[in-house]
């Protein structure tokens, strides 16, 4: 199982090198939500405290649509059902799809954040090392229900919608735990607060790749 | 390699709703037997292929391969499988040899790929993503994949559908070669002629039923 999650994530990842139009659309799809709070915003002091907030509103925002794309690929020539039947187990199939997701909204995260020090004043007062932390655990915690639901609305009629219909009520606790830990670790942490917060994402994290695994078979396969 | 096991179909059925796809079919398929299924537009020979490959469950019936129910066990005898269906499974973005590396890696197989290609009559050294290839050039891609595994069943689904004089004469080769190793053929086509060359048995489909069968020969 372990080899063909890796054959998978390898395959998530070599398909997003030879298109690159995937990371590169939610690269700018995510700064310019960050441009446009910057310019609707009437103070900078404000957009300081709200740095951390509307990075995982941009995230959220774009991961719906690299999400929809992942699976948007798998569907063009049936190859999804290719990987079912050649076969390659359905937990494989998940968990190197959900690494590869998370690993690609990490990638425009770690973009973006420069841009909220520069363009919003954000500062960090906090480790580097737990704002890391956040942000991977963040990704994550979007990466696998994502994935999920990506499964189950890949072959519905208007997916691009559905999608974030199912998955933002679900994921709301990991992106307030990511926004409220990420702004902790910009703004200072007298209260201590931020290994709460990465405490419920690492349990928001357990939860959802467990059960995601289990359930993503069912999702696959014929009923 | 395991021996091919014989492959029996009884009252197998499979609905879309509440139409039957496929309804009450009876088969026997002998271990190395090869069965042409053909009929019209929607007469059930995808769906009962599908069947087959383990991409559908049947709603009604059995479906035995060897002493094994075939949907219960499809994980342990979907690699004995290979099935090259209406849509390629393939993907689009990628190098004819970067799909072959990628199934490969997926099944664990060693294989060597520029000589696959070549096989099939594609040029190892073109590099441009599958979506600039040709309908023909895919089919012949999709070949390519399913030669990847040794199955004992091979599944083909209008495998001749895009293809020239040339390529269609492949497809019969290629069939041939797995057929030597005594995998059981069954294959769904609108062009009996060209399937005449790699098929003994012939099954006429209309309306999801069996309303024909005998020799590939006789066919009417």
């Amino acid at each position: 199982m372990i080899r063909q999650t890796l054959a998978v994530l390898r395959k998530e990842l070599l398909v997003e090198w030879r298109d690159r139009s995937r990371i590169s659309g939610l690269f700018f799809f995510a700064m310019a939500i960050v441009l446009l709070v910057a310019f609707a915003s009437p103070s900078e002091a404000i957009l300081a405290r709200q740095a951390g907030g509307i990075l995982w509103i941009g995230l959220l925002l774009a991961s719906t649509r690299s999400l929809d794309q992942s699976f948007a690929t798998e569907m063009e020539h049936g190859a999804l059902e290719g990987l079912l039947l050649w076969p390659v187990d359905s937990r494989s199939i998940f968990y190197g799809k959900a690494l590869a997701n998370t690993l690609i909204l990490l990638c425009v995260a770690l973009a973006i954040v420069p841009l909220l020090f520069g363009m919003y004043g954000a500062q960090m007062r906090g480790s580097p090392t737990l704002l890391l932390a956040f942000l991977v655990m963040g990704c994550a915690a979007l990466g696998a229900p994502g994935t999920l639901f990506g499964g189950i609305v890949a072959q519905a009629r208007g997916s691009s919608v559905l999608l974030p219909l199912l998955l933002f009520p679900l994921v709301v606790p990991a992106v307030l735990a990511a926004a409220k830990g990420t702004t902790v670790v910009m703004e200072g942490d007298p209260m201590g607060q931020g290994g709460s917060w990465l405490a419920l994402l690492v349990a928001f994290n357990a939860l959802h790749w467990s059960l995601s695994g289990l359930f993503f078979g069912r999702v696959l396969e014929d009923g | 390699m395991p021996q091919t096991p014989r492959i029996k179909l009884e009252g197998l059925a499979r609905r879309f709703g509440p139409r039957w796809a496929v309804a009450r079919v009876d088969l026997d398929l002998e271990p190395g037997s090869s069965w042409m299924l053909t009929g019209a537009n929607g007469s059930g020979k995808s769906t009962l292929l599908r069947c087959l490959a383990t991409a559908l469950r049947p709603h009604q019936g059995r479906l035995q391969y060897g002493d094994r129910d075939l949907w219960t066990h499809r994980n342990a005898i979907r690699p004995e499988i290979a099935y090259l269906a209406h849509q390629l499974h393939l993907y689009d973005d990628l190098s004819q040899r970067d799909n072959l590396k990628v199934w490969a890696r997926m099944g664990n197989l060693k294989s060597d790929i520029d000589a696959l290609l070549r096989r099939v009559g594609l040029d190892p050294a073109r590099t441009d993503p599958v979506r600039a290839l040709s309908a023909g050039m895919k089919r012949r891609l999709a070949l390519a994949r399913i030669l990847l595994k040794s199955p004992r069943l091979l599944l083909l689904d209008e495998p001749f559908g895009a293809l020239d004089p040339d390529g269609r004469q492949l497809v019969v080769d290629v069939v041939r070669e797995i057929q030597s190793e005594g995998a059981t053929l069954v294959l769904a086509t609108h062009l009996p002629t060209s399937a005449r060359h790699v098929c003994s048995q012939a099954v006429v489909m209309e309306s999801g039923q069996i309303t024909w069968r005998g020799l590939a020969g006789d066919l009417p």
